[in-house]
């Protein structure tokens, strides 16, 4: 029997889903960019104050809010496609006999960040 | 059916996992601090209070916990990113960026120590 | 009075084909015809070679998957109407080998179906009468019960399309619809399966395939729950008796 095998190359370009899978996927290259940019901020703050202000002054450079944009943007879907995907790594979370429904967890899971979020940003206004 | 052998995936994707939630939590909030409201002088970042944050205990957890998490969680997708682009991929390449990942977790840790407190 | 509607086919026939070719045929349709009624007109009034498989017509039997469109469909609960005036392009479900015209091997997936294990394992079996199960435990394995082995979500599924190794999102659903089975006892004779790198390890959550499943299996996260005991069954093996 001599069947055919189709090949995959450029599989990702074939459905609209697809895309929207390598753009989550893709958001990983600035979750690293941006630990390094964290990394960066941190070896700076070590050696000294003028070294620190530096770092700071570099993040205003149009280059840094170019980069920084762009991060935000896929991050935020990062998120959005991970709450959304939550309730299917996980066993049925019941209470009693009640199945909560995914749409609960994804809801409770957004609340957290949104919650955790403001903290952080009046944390660090106060700060 | 091949050799079923235990795969050893679970210790990266735990750390994986890890990063995603966190960084899904509030990768965002820290992107707009660091991006926007800390150019625009929304936010005061002075540096005898970052000092303070790192030397103190709670920030030295918290500023490692980001680093390391968001690396190791960048690199587990990276990885699965060149397979999906139909690139073959070996233990060779994950340990590149497992180890790469792991070597910034390091430098944190020990840059942390470094300023003391 | 009726429209035409334009339906390409993939055409591969071994004995004279090299390659896939395609072959577009005008068909006259109706509001209510299905793509497999399409298919059917051109198999008995325009050319009787086009070689493809369907059986209940009703979306229970599971045989007639094809690509509509790029979309991996039921041909028999997909419409025409709802892609006129363009064109409708049919071809076999993505990620198999084509033995003939729309027809597939899914010899691979039988061979992973086998693989899970799939039957209630039990030594504690009743004396009289039957198991008893209480609704709550039913609703634990219930959707994954309701696989009609279409394979629409291995086409779907583009880690089984690079690596074919990779269990799959069907049988690792079917696996899952058995250990989380109150009668079922075999969990840990299918964990070697679980935890294996072509077990839910080579899932990266597109999560294609539940959105393309017609029966609303989800076995992305049957999968994915997976990882979750996996990962258990790595770290505490050491503390287990």
């Amino acid at each position: 029997m001599r069947t055919y095998t189709r090949p995959m190359a450029g599989w990702w370009r074939r459905n609209p889903f697809y895309l929207w899978y390598m753009l989550r996927e893709a958001s990983c290259v600035f979750i690293t960019a941006y630990a390094l940019v964290l990394l960066w901020g941190l070896a700076r703050l070590s050696q000294g104050k003028p070294q620190f202000e530096a770092w700071l002054a570099s993040l205003a450079s149009p280059v840094s809010i170019a980069f920084h944009a762009i991060a935000l943007l896929l991050v935020l879907y990062h998120a959005w496609t991970w709450f959304k995907v939550m309730p299917r790594t996980m066993p049925f979370v019941r209470l009693g006999a009640w199945r909560v429904p995914d749409g609960f967890i994804v809801a409770f899971a957004f609340a957290s960040s949104i919650v955790l979020s403001g903290a952080l940003f009046i944390a660090v206004w106060r700060l | 059916m091949a050799a079923l052998k235990r795969s050893n995936k679970p210790i990266f994707w735990s750390l994986f996992g890890a990063g995603g939630m966190l960084s899904a939590l509030i990768g965002p909030m820290l992107i707009l601090i660091t991006g926007i409201a800390l150019p625009l002088g929304m936010v005061n970042f002075s540096y005898e209070r970052a000092v303070a944050f790192a030397q103190n205990g709670f920030g030295k957890a918290a500023i490692l916990l980001v680093i390391s998490l968001f690396l190791f969680h960048g690199v587990h997708r990276m990885y699965h990113c060149v397979h999906d682009f139909g690139v073959h991929v070996g233990p060779g390449l994950k340990a590149a960026f497992h180890g790469f990942a792991a070597l910034g977790t390091l430098a944190a840790g020990w840059l942390l120590l470094s300023i003391g407190g | 009075m009726s429209r035409t509607i334009q339906i390409e086919c993939l055409r591969y026939h071994p004995e004279r084909d090299a390659a896939p070719r395609y072959q577009t045929y005008e068909v006259p349709f109706t509001d209510d015809m299905s793509v497999l009624q399409g298919l059917q007109y051109i198999k008995d009034r325009l050319d009787g070679s086009l070689t493809f498989r369907w059986s209940c017509r009703m979306a229970i039997c599971g045989s007639c998957g094809q690509m509509v469109n790029g979309v991996p469909v039921l041909g028999c609960e997909t419409f025409l109407r709802d892609y006129y005036p363009g064109k409708v392009r049919v071809e076999p479900l993505n990620h198999f080998p084509i033995v003939r015209d729309l027809a597939i091997d899914q010899s691979d997936f039988l061979e992973k179906l086998e693989s899970v294990k799939p039957y209630l394992i039990s030594k504690n079996v009743p004396e009289k009468a039957a198991f008893l199960q209480t609704p709550r435990q039913m609703e634990d394995y219930y959707q994954y019960s309701q696989c009609i082995n279409c394979v629409l979500c291995y086409a779907a599924c583009p880690q089984y399309g690079l690596n074919s190794a990779f269990t799959g999102p069907a049988a690792l659903a079917l696996l899952h619809r058995y250990n989380a089975d109150s009668r079922d006892e075999g969990k840990s004779e299918r964990m070697k399966v679980v935890n294996a790198e072509d077990g839910v390890w080579g899932c990266t959550l597109v999560g294609y395939c539940s959105e393309v499943c017609p029966k609303g299996v989800d076995p992305a996260r049957a999968v994915n729950q997976n990882k979750i005991e996996s990962t258990k069954d790595y770290f505490f093996r050491f503390f287990r008796k």
